[in-house]
């Protein structure tokens, strides 16, 4: 039995967030009524000419920096001629010999450390239009609002080597773009998306094997369990004597299953060509002096700060700066929360995060905001509160009933931090269990756990458990 | 170097130009032309040349990022053979 090993490149399309299309003047908000942000310049009419826009040049130049990519001064845009109806110009330009961006890497952290994932190159280039195959008296429908959206197509070079790798770098370069504040990332609208290039060989084996593309995979979901599938058909191909062809194959997210499209195989001579229209474009040093002087603290570094700063496990650490919102809020909590930073981490990792998946709400739209949570937790810090009854205030805070301190107050909940009280409680749960008192004096250290929950059970959880613990014990064994 | 009538064809193919098969002769004979005069050309030393992207020694001019274009759907497709509910319909594609 061979063992394989698995290679995979991916090419990821990110969106860029300008405002205007990359060749024309014509909007790029999402959502609008079919054509309506299709001008002259994005349907292909006759005569007119693509003028560059300079925010998508920057943007290009900025995700160069922040991977250590050369941004190169001068690049050039091609022509990728195909057909397609909604590609009214019959071609769509590209960049081809010459990028925005040469090489570059990406660090991931993985099961088995960390690992670098050098990028090839990252090239500007006009996204194409829609295609309805909905029932039109058997013709097809043609948007094309998102014909001329600025794209900033990143192909990775084939360093990784398993699904779930391949993920964990998708996640970090999300983060990544959406830090630069170059891309939204929004995979439902399409603003982030990705194909894969995936072979395998045997293990040991040093060249590659015949690689499939896919495409179509547009959740973080879909592309673990789209590689998989593919991974799995490859080696059945293989281990059964067979070949494995290199197509494109599209994923099937409903069937769970990759198909061929085998139309698209003819399609594959792009005879690209530098794009008469368009002299290079040039990116000189000073611009990007500022680009570089203006960029934002990048996801490594804010990573090691967490855990330098905040005294933060790498996991904790990890788990906040899964993304850039979660971070932002962990970081404005902590700013309110007395700097009870690990504390701070537990309720965001814990508890906010449970209700935010529960709900299905984003982190942004939570009900109890930064400053909310923050309050909580100098309440559970100055014993106000146990952590236990912090979770039903933090329901309640969910539940949109007021903020911490009323909560407490409405319902009572403070802790009983008053010894006096405690003592009083403990006594008459001594003398209601002489059997569990006796077990307890007799040696028996477990019982004591019982007596500590009948004393809290007594005081609705509102005594402090530390406290309670240790005038048992005075007034048992003292 | 000379091209086959299979190459017309696929070439003719590529770029959706119909061509009927009494002029491929034609078709075949002047693209071969055109790729001897390359062959001639490429004969010239350019060891050290820097190629050239755009026939002009010029940058790109850029524009800033500002919406400029209104919708024109209504006037635009005037000129479409066929439009339902704002979208160009077209021969349907399969994919």
């Amino acid at each position: 039995m061979v063992a394989w090993e698995t290679v995979i490149g991916l090419e990821v399309h990110a969106q860029l967030m300008t405002r205007s299309k990359i060749f024309s003047g014509a909007s790029t908000a999402y959502g609008a009524e079919a054509n309506t942000q299709a001008c002259a310049v994005d349907i292909g009419l006759p005569g007119v000419l693509p003028v560059m826009n300079r925010q998508a040049a920057l943007m290009a130049a900025r995700f160069g920096l922040a991977v250590g990519g050369s941004v190169n001064p001068v690049s050039v845009f091609a022509r990728k001629n195909y057909f397609y109806p909604d590609l009214p110009k019959g071609y769509q330009i590209s960049q081809y010999e010459i990028p925005v961006v040469s090489g570059g890497s990406l660090e991931i952290h993985t099961a088995a450390g960390d690992k670098t994932i050098r990028l090839t190159r990252a090239h500007l280039e006009e996204d194409a239009g829609k295609s309805l195959h909905e029932d039109f008296h058997g013709m097809t429908g043609i948007d094309l609002n998102r014909a001329g959206t600025p794209l900033l197509e990143i192909v990775s070079e084939p360093d990784l080597r398993s699904p779930a790798e391949a993920v964990t770098y998708l996640r970090k370069l999300h983060s990544l773009v959406r830090t630069l504040e170059i891309c939204d990332g929004n995979m439902q609208e399409g603003s982030f998306r990705c194909d894969a290039n995936i072979s395998i060989r045997p293990q040991g084996e040093t060249t590659l094997g015949t690689r499939t593309e896919l495409k179509n995979i547009n959740s973080f979901r879909f592309v673990e369990r789209a590689l998989h599938h593919e991974i799995a058909r490859q080696i059945t191909v293989l281990e059964d004597g067979g070949e494995v062809v290199q197509e494109t194959r599209l994923y099937d997210p409903d069937r769970d299953l990759t198909r061929s499209m085998r139309s698209k195989e003819e399609a594959h001579d792009y005879r690209y060509f530098p794009d008469p229209d368009l002299p290079p474009l040039v990116i000189d040093a000073h611009d990007l002096e500022v680009l570089r002087n203006e960029l934002p603290e990048l996801p490594d570094a804010r990573l090691a700060r967490f855990i330098a700063d905040y005294r933060l496990s790498m996991d904790d650490a990890l788990q906040l700066n899964s993304q850039k919102e979660i971070a932002d809020y962990y970081e404005e909590t902590v700013s309110c929360a007395n700097d009870e930073t690990r504390l701070t981490a537990n309720w965001v990792t814990g508890e906010l995060m449970s209700w935010l998946n529960r709900s299905d709400i984003a982190i942004t739209d939570s009900p109890v905001t930064p400053a909310m949570l923050g309050q909580l937790v100098c309440r559970i810090q100055d014993q106000t509160i146990s952590g236990k009854i912090a979770k039903e205030v933090f329901e309640a805070m969910w539940a949109s009933e007021g903020d911490v301190d009323s909560i407490i107050t409405a319902r009572g909940l403070t802790q009983i931090t008053d010894t006096g009280a405690i003592e009083q409680t403990v006594s008459e749960v001594i003398a209601r269990f002489p059997d569990q008192v006796a077990q307890v004096r007799a040696g028996e250290d477990k019982v004591i756990g019982f007596l500590v929950g009948q004393v809290m059970k007594a005081t609705s959880g509102k005594a402090n458990p530390q406290a309670v613990n240790e005038i048992l014990k005075r007034q048992l064994l003292g | 170097m000379s091209i086959s009538e299979k190459d017309v064809v696929r070439v003719a193919h590529l770029a959706r130009i119909r061509v009927a098969p009494d002029e491929l002769g034609r078709y075949q004979a002047g693209l071969s032309d055109i790729l001897a005069l390359v062959a001639q050309m490429q004969d010239c030393d350019t060891d050290g040349v820097e190629p050239m992207a755009h026939p002009q020694d010029i940058a790109l001019r850029l524009r800033e990022d500002t919406v400029t274009e209104a919708d024109q759907r209504s006037s635009l497709q005037q000129g479409a053979p066929q439009v339902e509910n704002g979208l160009y319909l077209v021969p349907r594609v399969i994919e």
